[in-house]
């Protein structure tokens, strides 16, 4: 089998063209448009992941603004909410002194008229007692002085206590 | 089921033969026995070039029915061309006459000769008639154009895919991305550094895809296929020569200078050093060369002593046997034929990139 080692000059003509031929028709036709269009593709991956990862990082920023503003607006809203409860208690507590104070008003000027009723109340009474005495200092006087000498009597005593000076 | 079905359809075809053998032998079984078989002349005639592609024969003796397909014969001989088909040939004779000369065509070569066919044989039997060169259209060189046919359509329809923005890729196209971007990557770009590589891409993966491709083609086992492209010495050493060439046209300062003077090397040791890196300049493609036909050929003969088993034992029962070691070697053969490419194309980078670095170290 010696003729598997020998080079047949007609094979080693045709394959070294019909070679370089394909060399030179795959770089130009194949090879060049493929591995431009796979570098670009390459880049443009990388640019995607780039961009991916930019919008990533800015959609974490918002979130995180997201957060702050829930954030202050919750704070604000406690606070409007503890000045609601602070005011509601003010206006509950002034409501309850006022209230006080006119109940106290109410109840000072009751008892002054309670006062001045009674003390109207008191003077019409001592009027009529005084009244009533005489009458009744009328009686006793007509009683007394029925007899004679129950008045002489009295005129004495009475003109005992007066001092004619 | 699918199994079960691959069974039942493997046995049937295992047992093809036993019908053509029984007709035959009913025909001239004591024939069959006397004509004793040959797998010698079988390999040699597949695995070694032709000016005539063989598609299929039947019958015998006489009633042989041979379709083949005439190539066109282009020679010269004493600075005059000589352009016929085989077909003008004599069928018994193999004597073929053009513009006044004869030629004889004897196992594959075509010789010098006269009208009467005079042949000069030396005392072991070997033609020494005189040779034209041979430039003929033969069956290795239809069966290499069918490869960059399929080569330039594949990766031309390919490339047309990238067109446009990127995208993902599709068919056939994400089924050889990631072989070009392995080879690319992980071979050249490997092998010979990121800034040289460009240059030596289209080449690499050019060898890669048309060893590859003619390692398949030689494995299928019918027209067009079947031919022994990559096992032929001739186109491995064409690209054997095309990787020395490259490597040793794109050698650095440094990397000749290791070669021829060997720096740092006591002068005794360089008087043995230096004739062995220059023979080493050539030995690394001549190993290329070497392998890979070797693998190749290696291959087809296996295959076909497979088959021949069933004609040397004379044993149609041998046939599941047979074909079954046929299958199994020809499913290493599909891994030999990307391995040799890998191996070819790996080889010829790391010399590549050998030559080409310009750092001291």
């Amino acid at each position: 089998m010696d003729f598997l080692l020998q080079p047949d000059p007609g094979l080693v003509f045709w394959t070294t063209i019909s070679f370089g031929i394909l060399v030179f028709l795959l770089r130009k036709y194949a090879w060049g448009p493929i591995l431009h269009a796979l570098k670009v593709r390459e880049e443009t991956i990388e640019a995607s992941l780039k961009a991916a990862e930019r919008a990533k990082a800015e959609v974490e920023d918002l979130v995180k603004v997201r957060q702050e503003m829930m954030n202050s607006t919750r704070n604000e809203r406690d606070e409007i909410i503890k000045e609601t409860r602070a005011l509601k208690e003010k206006i509950i507590n002034d409501a309850r002194s006022s209230a006080q104070n006119e109940a106290n008003k109410l109840i000072e000027s009751a008892r002054t008229q309670i006062e001045a009723e009674k003390n109207a109340a008191i003077k019409e009474l001592k009027t009529q007692v005084a009244e009533i005495s005489i009458d009744i200092a009328g009686l006793i006087l007509e009683s007394e002085l029925k007899s004679e000498k129950k008045q002489k009597e009295i005129i004495d005593k009475y003109l005992d206590k007066v001092n004619f000076n | 089921m699918k199994r079960v079905l691959g069974i039942i359809l493997f046995s049937l075809i295992s047992l093809l033969p036993v019908a053509a053998s029984e007709h035959s032998e009913a025909k001239g079984g004591e024939e069959n026995n006397t004509e004793k078989f040959d797998p010698t002349v079988v390999i040699e005639h597949h695995i070694s070039n032709a000016h005539v592609w063989h598609v299929v024969s039947w019958g015998e003796g006489e009633d042989k029915v041979d379709i083949e397909i005439p190539l066109p014969i282009i020679l010269i001989n004493e600075g005059k061309f000589h352009f016929f088909l085989y077909s003008r040939f004599d069928h018994h004779t193999q004597i073929a006459e053009d513009n006044g000369s004869y030629f004889l065509y004897h196992h594959g070569t075509i010789y010098n000769t006269d009208a009467k066919g005079t042949i000069t044989e030396d005392e072991n039997g070997h033609l020494i008639n005189t040779k034209p060169w041979d430039f003929s259209l033969t069956k290795n060189v239809w069966s290499m154009w069918l490869s960059i046919v399929i080569l330039l359509w594949l990766f031309i329809s390919i490339a047309k895919k990238y067109n446009g923005s990127p995208k993902r890729p599709h068919g056939v196209q994400s089924f050889f991305e990631p072989i070009i971007l392995f080879i690319k990557d992980d071979i050249i770009v490997d092998q010979i550094g990121k800034e040289k590589a460009y240059k030596f891409v289209p080449y690499l993966l050019t060898l890669f895809f048309f060893i590859w491709i003619n390692n398949m083609i030689g494995l299928v086992p019918f027209f067009p296929g079947g031919s022994n492209f990559t096992g032929n010495i001739s186109v491995t050493m064409v690209l054997a020569i095309i990787t020395f060439l490259v490597t040793n046209i794109n050698g650095s300062k440094s990397y000749w200078k290791h070669t021829l003077l060997a720096p740092g090397i006591p002068s005794v040791v360089k008087i043995i050093l230096i004739p062995v890196e220059i023979i080493g300049l050539f030995t690394k493609p001549f190993a290329l060369m070497i392998r890979l036909m070797a693998n190749i050929t290696a291959g087809h003969i296996i295959i076909i002593s497979l088959v021949s088993l069933i004609f040397i034992l004379q044993n149609v029962w041998v046939s599941p046997a047979s074909i079954a070691l046929s299958v199994v070697m020809s499913i290493l053969e599909l891994f030999v034929a990307l391995l040799q490419a890998y191996i070819f194309t790996l080889l010829s980078a790391l010399f590549i990139g050998m030559a080409v670095q310009s750092e001291e170290h």
